[in-house]
C-alpha cells in the first residue's frame, strides 16, 4: 500500500525532527551550560530571616568578575527589591520565599524560576547587555500579586 | 464480526432514561463552559487595561474570577462532557447497554462535587487559581468538591469498563471494536493519571485545610499536582481525538485509515503521557537536572502520536473529499462538508491546534520554556491546545450529539457555523497577542489595570489578546443561544438517529500480533512500569518538609 509506505517516511521524519531537537538541547546544556534549577538546599521558611545567606539578603562580590544576590521574597516584595550588577559578571542569583509560592523572573531573560518555601533556588546568569531590567513575581500569590516587582540594574 | 456490531446499531436503542441522564451530564459541562467565558472575557480586556470587573455583581476581585474561569473551563466543561460522551460511544460500539446505576451516579457525583466547588469558588474563600498551589489554602469544600468530581470520572470509567468487560465475555475471541476500544483508553489513562491528585486532595490538602494538620510541603504538593497536571491534558485532549479518529471521517464521508494504526496511537497515549509532568516544573528548585531530562524525553516521545494522529486524520479527510469529488493535490479540502457546523467546527479545532502543538514542544524543550515560563506565551499555548482544539471539538460534536440525545434537531445551522468561525478567528488573534507580549516578557496571571508596573512592549499584544477574547466571547456565546434554543425549541424528530461511527479502510486483524492490541489491562501494566522509572527517583529520595501553614491572601 502506498500510503503505509508514505506513513512510514512521514513517521520517520517525525522521529529524525524530534531527535535533532532533543539533540540541540542535551548540546545547550552540556556544552553551553544552560542549567535549569536543581538541589540547592532547603530552608525553614519561619526560619528565613536567621539563616544564612537568608539573614543579611543583597548583593556581594565572589571574585573578580563574580557576584552573588541574595533575595526573599515575602507577599508582596522582594527584599531587596533593587539589584545592582556589573555587565559581563556572572551573577549567582540565591533566593527563597518566607511564605508562599513566589516567582523570580527578570522580564526578557531566562533567569526565570520558582520559589518554593522550604527549598533553596539557585541560578547563574551573565547579564550581556546594560539597562534597567523588570524583576516580577510571576506566579499567583494572593490578592497583591500584581503589585510584586522590582528591578535589576545592570551597569 | 465486530463489524456488523459496529456498523449496524440494529437491536440497540439506548433507553430513554440512559439519554436523559447523559444529557444532563453534558449539559453541566456546557452550562460550566458558558460561565467561565464571562470572566476570560473580563481577563482579555484587562490586558488592554480595559476594566469590566465592576460590571460584575458579587465578584471580589480578579484572582477570584480567574479561579472560576481556569476550574468551570478546564475542569468542569472538559469531565462533565468527557463523563457524557465516551460512556455513549462505548455502549453504542458495543451495542450493549451501560448501568444506569453508574449513570445516576456519575452525574450525582458530578453535580455534588460541582455544588461545593461553587460555593467555595463564589464565596470568595477558594481563589488559589485551579491549580490550587499551596500554600495558598482554600476553604475544604473547594478540595472535597474538586475531588468528587474526580470520583465522578473514576465512576463513569467504571461503567465504560464494566459493559467492554462483559462483551468481551460474551463475544471471545474476537477484536473490541475500534470505537469502544479507543474510548476506554482514553479514560483509562485518565483514571490512572488521577490517583496522584487523588492523594494530593485526600491526603494533604483536605485535611490541612479542615485543620487536621497544620503544615504541608508545597514543592511536594506541587509535584503530585503536575503528576496529574500533564496528563490532564491528554485527558481533555483524547475526546477530541476519538471524534477525530472514529467519528470525523463518517461525517466527512471518509473511512478510518488503518484500525491497528489508530489502536497503537491511544495505546502510546496511555503510556507516554503520564510520565512528563514534570517538564511543568523545569524552573522549580529541589528536582534535579537528571529527572526533568527524563521528563523531556518522555515529553519528546508523547508528540509521536500526536503526529501519527495529524497524518491518519489528514488521510481520512482526504478519502472523504475525494469521495465527495474533490481532485489535486489539494482540491479535496475544498469538498469537505464545509456546510455542516460539526465538521466545521472539528476542522478548524484541527488547525489551531497545529499551532498549539508546536508551542507546545517550545515549552517542553527547557532552555526555551526558560524564556516563557509563566509569561502569558503560556496562556496563548494552551487557549490553541485545551481552549480550541478541545472547546472548539466539543461544540462541533455538540451539533449532532445534542439533537442525538433530545430528539431535536439542531435550531440553527448558520448561527453554529458563524460561531465556530468567529471563535477560531478570535483565539488565533488572542494567542498571537498572548505569545507576542508573553515573549516581551509580559507575566500571565496579573491583573494587569492595576498592576505597579507595565511596559509598553506588551501593549499590542494586549490589545489582540483583548479583541481576540471578545471574539471568543461572542463565539461561545452563539454557541449557548444555538444550544440552548435547540434544547427548547428544535424540531422534535429532526435528530440524527445514530452516532456516525466510521467504516475503517484496513480493518481489524482477525488473529495476529495485532489481538495484543485489544488487552488495555497489560498496556496499564506497562503504563505503570513507565511512571515508576519518570517518578521513582523523585519520590524515593525526595525527603517531605512539612514547613507551611496555610495563607488565605484573597
Amino acid at each position: 500500500m502506498r500510503i503505509v509506505a508514505i506513513e512510514k517516511a512521514y513517521l520517520g521524519v517525525a522521529v529524525v525532527l524530534l531527535a535533532a531537537c532533543l539533540g540541540a538541547l542535551l548540546y545547550a546544556t552540556t556544552q553551553r551550560n544552560i542549567h535549569l534549577p536543581g538541589h540547592a538546599g532547603d530552608v525553614d521558611p519561619a526560619a528565613v530571616a536567621v539563616t544564612p545567606p537568608f539573614d543579611h539578603p543583597g548583593v556581594r562580590r565572589t571574585g573578580p568578575a563574580s557576584y552573588e544576590a541574595v533575595i526573599v521574597a515575602r507577599t508582596w516584595y522582594f527584599t531587596p527589591s533593587e539589584i545592582r550588577v556589573p555587565v559581563g559578571a556572572e551573577v549567582t542569583f540565591i533566593a527563597t520565599s518566607g511564605d508562599v509560592i513566589h516567582g523570580f523572573y527578570v522580564a526578557g531573560t531566562r533567569v526565570n524560576a520558582m520559589l518554593i518555601p522550604g527549598q533553596v533556588t539557585r541560578l547563574v546568569y551573565t547579564f550581556p547587555v546594560r539597562g534597567e531590567y523588570l524583576l516580577v513575581c510571576h506566579e499567583y500569590c494572593g490578592v497583591g500579586h500584581h503589585t510584586m516587582s522590582g528591578k535589576v540594574i545592570v551597569e | 464480526m465486530n463489524a456488523t456490531t459496529v456498523m449496524n446499531p440494529a437491536g440497540f436503542e439506548m433507553p430513554e432514561a440512559h439519554r436523559r441522564l447523559l444529557r444532563w451530564t453534558i449539559y453541566i459541562g456546557y452550562a460550566a463552559l458558558v460561565a467561565g467565558v464571562f470572566h476570560g472575557l473580563a481577563q482579555a480586556l484587562a490586558y488592554a487595561k480595559v476594566d469590566i470587573l465592576k460590571f460584575f455583581p458579587g465578584l471580589r476581585g480578579y484572582y477570584q474570577g480567574l479561579t472560576a474561569h481556569g476550574v468551570a473551563n478546564v475542569l468542569t466543561f472538559t469531565f462533565a462532557f468527557a463523563n457524557g460522551f465516551l460512556p455513549l460511544l462505548t455502549a453504542r460500539a458495543l451495542g450493549r447497554q451501560l448501568r444506569a446505576g453508574l449513570l445516576w451516579a456519575t452525574f450525582a457525583t458530578l453535580l455534588l462535587g460541582n455544588l461545593l466547588t461553587i460555593y467555595a469558588v463564589t464565596t470568595n474563600r477558594a481563589s488559589v487559581l485551579f491549580t490550587a498551589y499551596a500554600p495558598l489554602q482554600a476553604h475544604w469544600t473547594f478540595y472535597a468538591g474538586l475531588a468528587l468530581v474526580v470520583v465522578s470520572t473514576w465512576i463513569a470509567f467504571a461503567n465504560m469498563a464494566l459493559t467492554l468487560r462483559g462483551w468481551r465475555r460474551e463475544h471471545q475471541g474476537e477484536r473490541t471494536p475500534l470505537l469502544a476500544h479507543i474510548s476506554v483508553a482514553s479514560y483509562g489513562m485518565w483514571v490512572l493519571a488521577s490517583l496522584p491528585v487523588a492523594v494530593l486532595f485526600l491526603a494533604f490538602l483536605l485535611p490541612w485545610s479542615l485543620g487536621l494538620v497544620a503544615r504541608t510541603d508545597p514543592l511536594l504538593d506541587r509535584t503530585l499536582f503536575w503528576f496529574t497536571g500533564h496528563p490532564i491534558v491528554y485527558a481533555w485532549l483524547l475526546p477530541a481525538y476519538v471524534s477525530w479518529y472514529a467519528l470525523i471521517p463518517r461525517q466527512v464521508n471518509g473511512k478510518v485509515l488503518s484500525d491497528s494504526l489508530a489502536r497503537i496511537t491511544f495505546i502510546l497515549f496511555l503510556l507516554l503521557s503520564i510520565p512528563t509532568g514534570i517538564h511543568h516544573q523545569y524552573t522549580d528548585p529541589g528536582i534535579s537536572q537528571g529527572i526533568k531530562t527524563v521528563h523531556l524525553i518522555m515529553t519528546f516521545a508523547v508528540v509521536l502520536p500526536s503526529f501519527a494522529t495529524a497524518f491518519s486524520v489528514m488521510a481520512a479527510l482526504e478519502i472523504g473529499g475525494r469521495a465527495r469529488g474533490g481532485t489535486g493535490l489539494l482540491g479535496w479540502i475544498k469538498k469537505l462538508p464545509w456546510d455542516d457546523p460539526s465538521v466545521t467546527a472539528q476542522l478548524l479545532a484541527m488547525i489551531t491546534f497545529v499551532f498549539g502543538g508546536m508551542t507546545g514542544l517550545v515549552n517542553a524543550s527547557y532552555v526555551m520554556d526558560q524564556v516563557v515560563h509563566n509569561t502569558t506565551w503560556l496562556p496563548g499555548h494552551f487557549h490553541m491546545t485545551v481552549g480550541s482544539a478541545v472547546a472548539l471539538t466539543f461544540m462541533g460534536i455538540a451539533y449532532w450529539l445534542i439533537p442525538y440525545l433530545t430528539g431535536r434537531g439542531l435550531w440553527s445551522r448558520g448561527l453554529a457555523l458563524a460561531s465556530s468561525w468567529i471563535y477560531t478567528i478570535g483565539v488565533l488573534v488572542f494567542a498571537r497577542g498572548m505569545i507576542s507580549a508573553g515573549l516581551a516578557g509580559m507575566p500571565r496571571r496579573i491583573f494587569r489595570v492595576a498592576a505597579t508596573y507595565d511596559n509598553p512592549a506588551w501593549d499590542l499584544g494586549g490589545k489582540l489578546t483583548a479583541i481576540g477574547g471578545t471574539l471568543m466571547f461572542f463565539g461561545i456565546m452563539m454557541f449557548f443561544v444555538d444550544i440552548g434554543m435547540t434544547i427548547v425549541a428544535g424540531r422534535r424528530g429532526d435528530q440524527p438517529k445514530d452516532i456516525p461511527v466510521s467504516e475503517t479502510l484496513h480493518p481489524a486483524a482477525a488473529g495476529g500480533w495485532e489481538r495484543r492490541l485489544d488487552r488495555l489491562g497489560w498496556w496499564a501494566v506497562v503504563a505503570v512500569l513507565l511512571i515508576l522509572i519518570a517518578y521513582a527517583p523523585f519520590f524515593l529520595t525526595y525527603v517531605p518538609r512539612f514547613v507551611s501553614p496555610g495563607y488565605r491572601l484573597f
